[in-house]
């Protein structure tokens, strides 16, 4: 065991006790990044992918050595002075190369922002680093956060499992789950717009929060689908998660969406168990749904057995622990998230990419134009790969005038449907008063790298059991739950009412606490072992 | 069923979307549409009664629940030359650009 695998919390009371330094710590990750990590992603695309390319990680875009040395310095001055160092102090976190951090590069994994530095930083960010953590890099994700599986990122190579290096990260915050779970950090910063925290969570074995939207600003992050997007905690254990989340919620005067309700302590409730809880099962999310890959239609079929046997030995154990399990509970319009998604995410893509035009920052086109709109559009097809043109070209066509009422607001309204699928079945005065849904997370454990990239509608319905929070824009959080027979991890979730967050991540500890003997807890991803 | 986006619409909306796409990306890009396409008309099948309202949202933005408008203060940005340095053309403090093609409107 080496500094870099104890957790958030651990390493922090450590600190305060001054059994380890800060630089100490930061050392520690940074040898492990060095040791698993590979070489960074780049627009270099010519160098073909070694074998030994192919047992790395390759989680980060950028390593911020340097800038992580000098934070992680002031921690121990602050420490020597006794001066309070902040409650993640000496915590080496990494961030989704999609929020601005002033002067580092800011990329989106996107060729188009590949020069960019911002000139500020992100408020999630910044209270990361006010509360004392130090961040070692930017880490890879899908082009603009557009994929499951970190394969569209226009910086390669593109993450890879660490429990299976064959095998894609998820996505799009596939290299801060990858990450976590390599141990080079125990903290990461992501963002989940359909499940873009909890689907790589699942697949790399680490618990992933999507919080109820506003919990956590979005004041520098670069918006893909503003209704949607929210910032969140990738960490190893409930408790770290909770502890990373007390720190980057709350309001905050440069984005009119973060919440002014005030945030709870969630740590102080974090141990108080589950008895009383009601937790209720969904046999709507024990049915997946995919499009055939000759016709294109969409068939149904029940979830692989491992991941459904996942979630139902998890409820069994909540229940030993004193919570109610609610069978049977409705709900019927989880099926219509993906293809609702498709139309407002698209819709708020295509408008919030309009703003990359190769005059402000970013690309501009090395061909000499006299004409501005060809500018623009040379600019925007060197810019951007397929998946951003894929999305302004479908948010274009489903928000055109003639099609709007056919699909945007139909969509809308959709939305709506969704919402009340959960305002349902966590109303205090209704049926079923629940305290959390319990469900898998993910429809299968970690694809291999190519198996899916490419078919646009199947890898959307990686998301399909995580997309209807975000509809909703309620909290949910994702935790390992053990390992399909060819040793992958499985997720299981859970889904809370409104600011909740507190009731999940006190089911989640508690799981963890009823699982924290069993063996599949001591397995080690791949490119940890020999 | 035949293709919704067709080759006529496709390239309206390359138009309208300001790219310029080879022909390879232009195939495959259209094809992706349309296969989209046939998973958002699952949306055409679902009953939706008349006083079902769009939810913008999903968390409702209720009063109590909002941030308070700030009053609209103007204040100057610290480091304007950190703002203009991120622009890939410019002289004397302005930005540059090609000519603004004049279009007749109709």
């Amino acid at each position: 065991m080496e500094l870099c695998d104890l957790t958030a919390l651990e390493l922090t009371k450590m600190l305060r006790k001054k059994e380890v330094s800060a630089v100490e710590i930061l050392q520690s990750s940074l040898d492990r990044i060095s040791k698993v990590d590979g070489r960074p992603g780049s627009l270099d695309h010519t160098t073909e992918l070694t074998e030994e390319d192919k047992q790395k990680v390759h989680a980060f875009i950028t390593r911020t050595d340097e800038i992580a040395l000098a934070q992680a310095q002031e921690v121990d001055r602050k420490i020597s002075a006794g001066e309070d160092p902040g409650p993640l102090a000496g915590v080496p976190f990494s961030v989704k190369d999609i929020f601005c951090v002033k002067d580092t590069y800011s990329t989106a994994a996107s060729k188009i922002l590949a020069n960019f530095k911002a000139p500020y930083t992100a408020t999630p960010v910044e209270r990361m680093l006010q509360a004392g953590a130090v961040m070692v890099g930017k880490v890879n994700l899908d082009e603009f956060t557009y994929g499951s599986s970190n394969e569209s990122s226009a910086f390669q190579p593109s993450p890879r499992n660490p429990w299976k290096t064959d095998r894609v990260p998820g996505g799009s915050s596939g290299g801060s789950a990858a990450s976590v779970g390599a141990g080079e950090v125990p903290l990461s910063l992501g963002t989940d717009t359909a499940g873009s925290i909890r689907q790589p969570a699942a697949f790399c074995g680490v618990v992933g929060v999507k919080p109820t939207y506003g919990r956590v600003s979005r004041y520098g992050l670069i918006a893909f689908a503003s209704s949607l997007d929210c910032p969140g905690p990738v960490a190893r254990t409930v408790s770290d998660a909770a502890a990373m989340l007390q720190v980057i919620g709350g309001a905050d005067s440069h984005d009119a969406t973060a919440s002014p309700l005030a945030m709870p302590d969630y740590l102080s409730t974090i141990e108080d168990g589950v008895k009383g809880m009601r937790i209720g099962l969904s046999p709507d999310y024990f049915r997946i749904t995919y499009p055939d890959p000759k016709t294109g239609d969409l068939l149904s079929q029940p979830l692989p057995a491992e991941i459904e046997n996942a979630v139902r030995s998890a409820a069994e154990k909540l229940a030993a622990m004193g919570a109610e399990i609610i069978e049977d509970v409705p709900m019927p319009n989880t099926r219509f998230g993906i293809p609702a998604y498709f139309v407002i995410s698209r819709v708020e893509a295509a408008s919030n990419l309009h703003r990359y035009d190769g005059v402000k920052y970013g690309l501009r086109t090395q061909q000499s134009f006299n004409d501005l709109n060809k500018m623009y559009r040379f600019t925007r097809n060197e810019g951007f790969g397929l998946q951003p043109k894929l999305r302004i070209l479908m948010g274009m066509y489903v928000s055109a005038a003639q099609y709007s009422e056919q699909y945007y607001r139909r969509a809308l309204r959709v939305r709506t449907l969704i919402r009340r699928d959960f305002e349902a079945v966590y109303d205090p005065r209704g049926k079923y008063r629940l305290d959390a849904l319990l469900t898998p997370t993910t429809p299968t454990t970690a694809f291999e790298m190519a198996a899916v990239y490419g078919d646009s509608v199947l890898m959307q319905y990686a998301d399909q059991l995580t997309v209807p929070a975000n509809h909703a824009g309620i909290p949910g959080i994702s935790l390992p739950a053990g390992f399909d027979a060819s040793g992958l991890p499985i997720g299981i979730q859970l889904l809370g009412a409104d600011f909740t967050e507190s009731t999940l991540f006190r089911i989640g500890r508690a799981f963890e606490k009823a699982t924290e003997t069993e063996p599949w807890r001591q397995v080690k991803p791949q490119v940890l072992q020999g | 069923m035949s293709e919704q986006i067709t080759q006529e619409v496709f390239e309206h909306l390359v138009g309208l979307a300001a790219l310029q796409l080879d022909p390879d990306q232009a195939e495959y890009l259209r094809r992706q549409l349309n296969n989209q396409l046939k998973a958002i008309r699952e949306l055409e099948a679902i009953p939706l009664d008349e006083d079902i309202p769009i939810s913008l949202h999903g968390v409702p933005y209720e009063e109590s629940g909002s941030a308070k408008p700030r009053e609209d203060e103007w204040i100057k940005y610290p480091d304007v030359k950190a703002l203009l340095d991120q622009a890939p053309q410019i002289e004397d403090g302005y930005i540059v650009v090609p000519d603004i093609p004049h279009t007749e409107l109709k």
